[in-house]
Parts: C-alpha cells; structure tokens; sequence
C-alpha cells in the first residue's frame, strides 16, 4: 500500500469535518473503550498479566532468530513450506508463483494487516488470481475499493446506510437496512466463494515454534473456512509474530481479545498445524507460510525494539483521543493510531511521515491500555528525537526550542524577557482579557482565544511582597 | 518541613496567583516555603519536542537549585512528572547522576499529591461556594497516580459540590506545542472537552495543570461561554479564586 502520511495535516483537516466518519467514530469509542473496561476486570492479576505477556514477547524478539529457525524446522516437519520475504514485492512474486504452482484461479481471503502492507489483492489480480475477501468490514471495502481505517474493525469509518447502498449496487438486490439482514445477505454472496476458491489466503496472529503452528484469532467464521477447506493454504505474517510455546501464546490471548474488541475469547481461536493427514477430515493440501521482514529486523536490536512486541490489538487507537477525532484514514498507511505512528516512520522512514510522531499530545492513554506494554510515548519521543538529531524539525521550530532553552539557562534575561512579554500580552488582551490572535501561533487562536495573564510575573511580585 | 516551591513558566508568566495560592496551602499544612530565585522552566517543552540536550541542561539547573530540599512541591502535574519520572530517564547512561535525580524525584510531588498524602492537609482553607468540575490532567493523572487526591482535598470544602463530567480522564488537546502545531486537531479535543463540561452545569472546570486550563479557557471563550469559570485546583482550595 502507498504511503500517504506525508499528507497527514491535508487528510487530518478533512477528516475533522467528515460528518458521517464523526459518528462512526463515537460508536467506536463507547463499543471499544467501554467493553475492554468491562472485561479486563475478569482478570484478577490484570496488570501482572499485561507484565507476563510483555516478557513473553521480549523472550521471543530477543532471540527471534533461533525461535523462527525452531518455526521453520517443526513446521517443515509437518508439512508447511516457509518462504522469507525481506519484502511487500517478495510477498506478491511468492504468492503468485505458489498460485501458479497449484493452478489456483480464485482466492478467498481472510483478514491481513501483513498483506495490505504489500497491496497482495491488486499484485494477484494482475497476475490472474480472482481474490476474495471474506471478512466482512474487508469484503464491504473491497467493494468500496477503499483501505481499512482501523487494524481490528477495517470498516469503522462507514455507517449501516453507505453498506446498504453498496450491497444494492454491486450485489443488484433490493436495499436492505437491517444488520442482520445485511450479513445475511454478505454471507449468501461468500458461502460459495469458500467452496469454490482454490486457494485461502490468511494471516497470523502468533506463530508457534514449538509445535510450527499458525494461530489465528477470529469472530466470524470466515478464517476458519479459509484456512481449511481450499486445497492449498497461505499464511502471511511479520517475522516478528513468532513466541516460543503454546503456553507463551496463552498468556496472549488472555490479553488480545480483551484489549481489541472488548470480549474475554473470541468466536474462534484457530491453530494451524501442517497440512491434512490421512486422518483429518479437513485442512489444506498445500500449506504455505510467508515471513515478511519489510523493515522489522532493522527495528531488531534498536532502541525501538518494543515496538516489535505489538500484537495488533488496535487497544492505543481505540483510546487515542487523537484517532478517536481524525479516525485511521488520516494515518495514511496501513497501521493508524499511536502504533501506527511509531511503525509507520520505522518501516516506511521518518522522512516519508514526519508529522506522525508528532501528532500526539503524549496523554499517555495508549501506554496504560497497551497489553504487551509498550511504551508508546516514549517510542513518540525517541522517534521526535531522532527528527531533531537529523535535522529534520523546522528552522523555525529548532529556534524556538533552541531559543527557549537558552532563555531558560539564563534567569536574569529570562526574568527581564517574561516581564516585558507579559506586560505586552495583558495589553493585547484588553478589557476582556482574552487575545484573539497570536503573531506565530495561529494554531492556537484560529480555534482558541488565549486567556490574558494580569500583567506581572510571580517572580516580581513575590520579591516585591519579600520587599515590602 | 522544608519545601522547595517551584511555580513552573507558565504560573510564573500567565497566572501568578496560583504560585500565591499554592504557598497558601502549603503554609496552611504547616510547611515552611522556599522560593529559589533563579528558577525558570524545567524543559519539558523541549524535551517532547525531541530536544534532549536542552532537557539534559536544565534538568541540571533544576537539581543545582532543588536538590536541598527536603520536598520539592510543584503546581502542575507534568513539570512533577518531568522531575520525577523523566529526569531520571535523561541520564540513564550515567550512574551517579542517574542516582541524584532519582532521589530528587523521589521526593518532588504535585501539589495535591503532597498536600494529601505527604503534608496531611486536614481541612483546606479556601470558601468556594458553588458547583465544580474537574478535569484530570493526563501527565499527572498517568505518571503519578493524581486522580483521588484532589477530590479529597476538595471534598474538605464543605460548600463545594462536585458533579463529574463523562471522560474526566480523556486529554484535552492540549499536549504543550501539540496545541500550535495541530491546532485543529487540538481545538476538536479541546470541544469535547468542552461539551463534556458544559453538560455537567457546573459553575467551574477545576484542574492541576495550568496549560489545559488555558487551553480550555481559550476554547469555551471563543465559543461564547463567558461564564464558566476555568480555575486551577490550587486557587479553589487556597480561596484565592475571587474575580481578578
């Protein structure tokens, strides 16, 4: 997918005034934040829990290299086939040729992240594979031809009556309004797609290196139908998704339904294990995993390297006071939101996206939600900070930083500066105390007026009371 | 006990008073309040704006002028934040300053925080009489664990009502130059902030933090509210809330 977030500002100001995206966006909220309070309560030990998870992922993105090898050999021992892909190219080239290999014309596909990261659907669709997405926020987008806006609801920024209107053009029926007669009628237009793709596509929540497992977590069904009935399965994730036991991914799952949608399981937790035996009844023939890189190893060993044990449960956009006003769109790229704005500019360079490190006020709401606590501003600041290291802020930006800090080592101009600074802010406040325009900080007082300080500095009334 | 005030810029230059307010209540809990002269800005400004250097050289004023203090007690839950959960962090790489700072930190507090829980404060001075608010800053609310301490506080205040708005905990947009930078962004915050407030019909929005204060201020001005009154938590308790 294109990389967009040098726009972030243009599509941020759109957004603000997209009515429609507005009230999705609150349904959003109260859904999201209000379920994961529920249910994290169930949880005696929540908080040690989030410590455990974050331990497990630690364990595995410190030695990531001997966990995949572990991967690669028990799943090769079951059957699978792992391709390494360094990147989204790599992905696409792989895909093909495993479609070409197996004569696969359609595909049906369930949720992936990974392979938007690549733009997977329109690389096949030019190499002659018919793809079909079966989730159903990723089918109505299909139709739509849009991204997803949100890594666990792709389809937030869009109300019952847009998807009423879209299932009546492309599916030629009479429009329906009701949900459930709408996934009624989604579900009519998939079930044969199912049964007759020649292919599933799939992506991975957790692979497991002791036993070469994919598992995905899933609420509709669909995963599961993909996963099992075409003949030949692909898996596609990020090289970093690996944790080492069965046991490990437990303690996870506790945490990413809770976290993600606000549920205590999820409708299906699916692990993939090799392809069909003599004795199963179901599975793939054909088992494929892809491992993308495309930018994570070089976060390896960084000291970005928490980003890595994100496991996409969408809680920090889900609490970012930011996404919950501009929604995942304005992001530009795949991932939205606070994990978006660290993993944006680590795989697609801070050059490409230099306002969304920036777009946050640091609340911290992302931090104290994350369940495999990562420390999401702080990772903001490191990546502001290394703006500033590379020259990258504004001229006008390094001054003022620059400029204040000199102020602020020197008290005795300092004082003489905020002295003459506030004298001259109480006059352009006049009677009511308000400024209505700042010279140099627009951004403020086009939507705000700036409350008036009363003309003197504690400084000097403090020595003044000391002295009278 | 021997406090070290530190107003913070922003008190020091948009509302003195609130330095006023807080030595009030300090004295008031019995504390003895030293004002260090040559005190500015503890560097957060530019330390979220990714210039650590600077952060680093005025982390290093701040401890040469606090660090004799038995408490250190500051206004504003992000400068308390900054000094203690963030200095530390600046010099990770170096052992002995890493140890000082995190001492100092150890022993600097918001202000509600100290007044509650360190100073004991039985009963606060101040005479409000009317409905409130109150918005929970996020640095204070997040890095310290600030979210009962000011309702206790205000709870000894026998004519003052509180009347929770939904989402107390959620930014108001503010986020120090965040609020220039996006200022639409920050403004459409700073509105369902707003609203939140407004719908609660309180006669004021109390806070900890003097920058959201503004931001709020800033934006129910502009939108015409020019009867709610925006006050920082320090002049409700002090009684240094009257008109200025």
């Amino acid at each position: 997918m294109q990389n967009n977030s040098i726009n972030f500002k243009k599509q941020a100001t759109i957004k603000l005034a997209d009515v429609r995206l507005q009230n999705a966006l609150s349904r959003l909220q109260s859904r999201f934040v209000g379920g994961r309070a529920a249910v994290i309560s169930e949880i005696n030990d929540f908080q040690e829990t989030r410590t455990a998870a974050a331990a497990v992922r630690d364990m595995a993105l410190n030695d990531l290299e001997h966990w995949l090898l572990q991967f690669e050999q028990q799943a090769t021992a079951r059957g699978a086939v792992i391709h390494w892909a360094e990147n989204g190219d790599d992905v696409n080239r792989i895909v093909a040729e495993i479609a070409a290999l197996h004569g696969v014309r359609t595909a049906a596909k369930s949720k992936s992240m990974v392979s938007e990261e690549c733009g997977l659907n329109d690389a096949l669709e030019k190499a002659g594979v018919k793809v079909m997405e079966t989730d159903l926020g990723e089918y109505i987008l299909q139709l739509a031809h849009e991204a997803p806006s949100h890594i666990v609801a792709p389809v937030v920024h869009k109300n019952k009556e847009e998807i009423a209107d879209l299932f009546a053009d492309h599916h030629h029926t009479p429009r329906k309004t009701g949900i459930a007669e709408l996934c009624r009628e989604a579900r009519e237009v998939l079930r044969p797609v199912f049964l007759n793709a020649d292919m599933g596509i799939s992506g991975g929540n957790f692979m497991i290196a002791e036993t070469g497992s994919v598992l995905i977590v899933t609420n509709e069904g669909n995963g599961r139908l993909v996963t099992t009935l075409p003949r030949v399965h692909v898996a596609i994730t990020g090289i970093e998704k690996v944790v080492p036991t069965l046991e490990d991914v437990t303690t996870l799952l506790r945490l990413l339904p809770r976290s993600a949608t606000g549920q205590s399981i999820t409708n299906y937790i699916s692990l993939l294990t090799g392809t069909k035996s003599s004795e199963d009844h179901d599975g793939p023939e054909h088992f494929h995993i892809i491992l993308l890189d495309n930018g994570r190893s070089s976060i390896l060993g960084s000291d970005m390297q928490k980003m890595l044990r994100c496991i996409r449960c969408g809680a920090c956009m889900n609490h970012c006071p930011v996404y919950q006003n501009i929604g995942g769109h304005a992001y530009g790229w795949v991932y939205p939101g606070p994990m978006g704005s660290i993993l944006t500019p680590l795989l697609g360079g801070l050059e490409a996206s230099p306002d969304l490190p920036n777009a946050s006020t640091l609340c911290g709401a992302c931090g104290a939600v994350c369940p495999v606590r990562i420390p999401l501003p702080d990772l903001l600041r490191n990546l502001r900070e290394k703006q500033m290291e590379r020259g990258m802020k504004t001229r006008q930006e390094t001054f003022l930083l620059k400029s204040w800090a000199w102020l602020a080592l020197h008290p005795k101009i300092y004082s003489f500066s905020t002295k003459i600074g506030v004298r001259l802010m109480k006059m352009m406040g006049g009677n009511k105390k308000l400024i209505h325009s700042l010279p140099g900080a627009p951004g403020w007082t086009n939507g705000r007026d700036f409350p008036a300080p009363s003309g003197q500095t504690f400084r000097e009334l403090y020595q003044q009371g000391k002295h009278s | 006990m021997r406090v070290g005030l530190f107003v913070t810029c922003l008190v020091d230059s948009m509302r003195p008073r609130i330095g006023f307010a807080t030595i009030k209540l300090l004295e008031a809990a019995g504390c003895e309040v030293i004002v260090p002269e040559h005190q500015t800005c503890c560097g957060q400004p530019g330390y979220n704006s990714g210039d650590r250097e600077s952060a680093k050289k005025l982390a290093l004023k701040f401890i040469s002028e606090f660090e004799s203090f038995e408490y250190v007690v500051i206004p504003s839950g992000s400068c308390a934040g900054m000094i203690r959960v963030h200095y530390p962090e600046l010099f990770g790489d170096d052992p002995a300053l890493f140890a000082r700072f995190t001492a100092l930190g150890k022993r600097t507090y918001e202000l509600t925080d100290f007044l509650a829980n360190i100073a004991k404060l039985e009963k606060a001075p101040g005479n409000f009489n009317g409905t409130i608010t109150y918005h929970d800053s996020c640095s204070g609310l997040r890095e310290l664990d600030v979210y009962k301490q000011p309702r206790a506080l205000l709870a000894t205040m026998p004519q003052v009502a509180l009347n929770e708005m939904v989402e107390s905990t959620t930014c108001c947009g503010f986020g120090g130059t965040f609020s220039v930078k996006y200022g639409e962004i920050s403004t459409r915050m700073a509105d369902n902030k707003c609203q939140h407030i407004t719908d609660t019909h309180a006669d004021a929005i109390v806070g900890g933090d003097l920058g959201c204060l503004l931001n709020i201020e800033g934006r129910m001005r502009r939108n015409g509210d020019n009867t709610t009154r925006v006050l920082h938590v320090a002049e409700v308790l002090s009684g240094m809330d009257k008109e200025r």
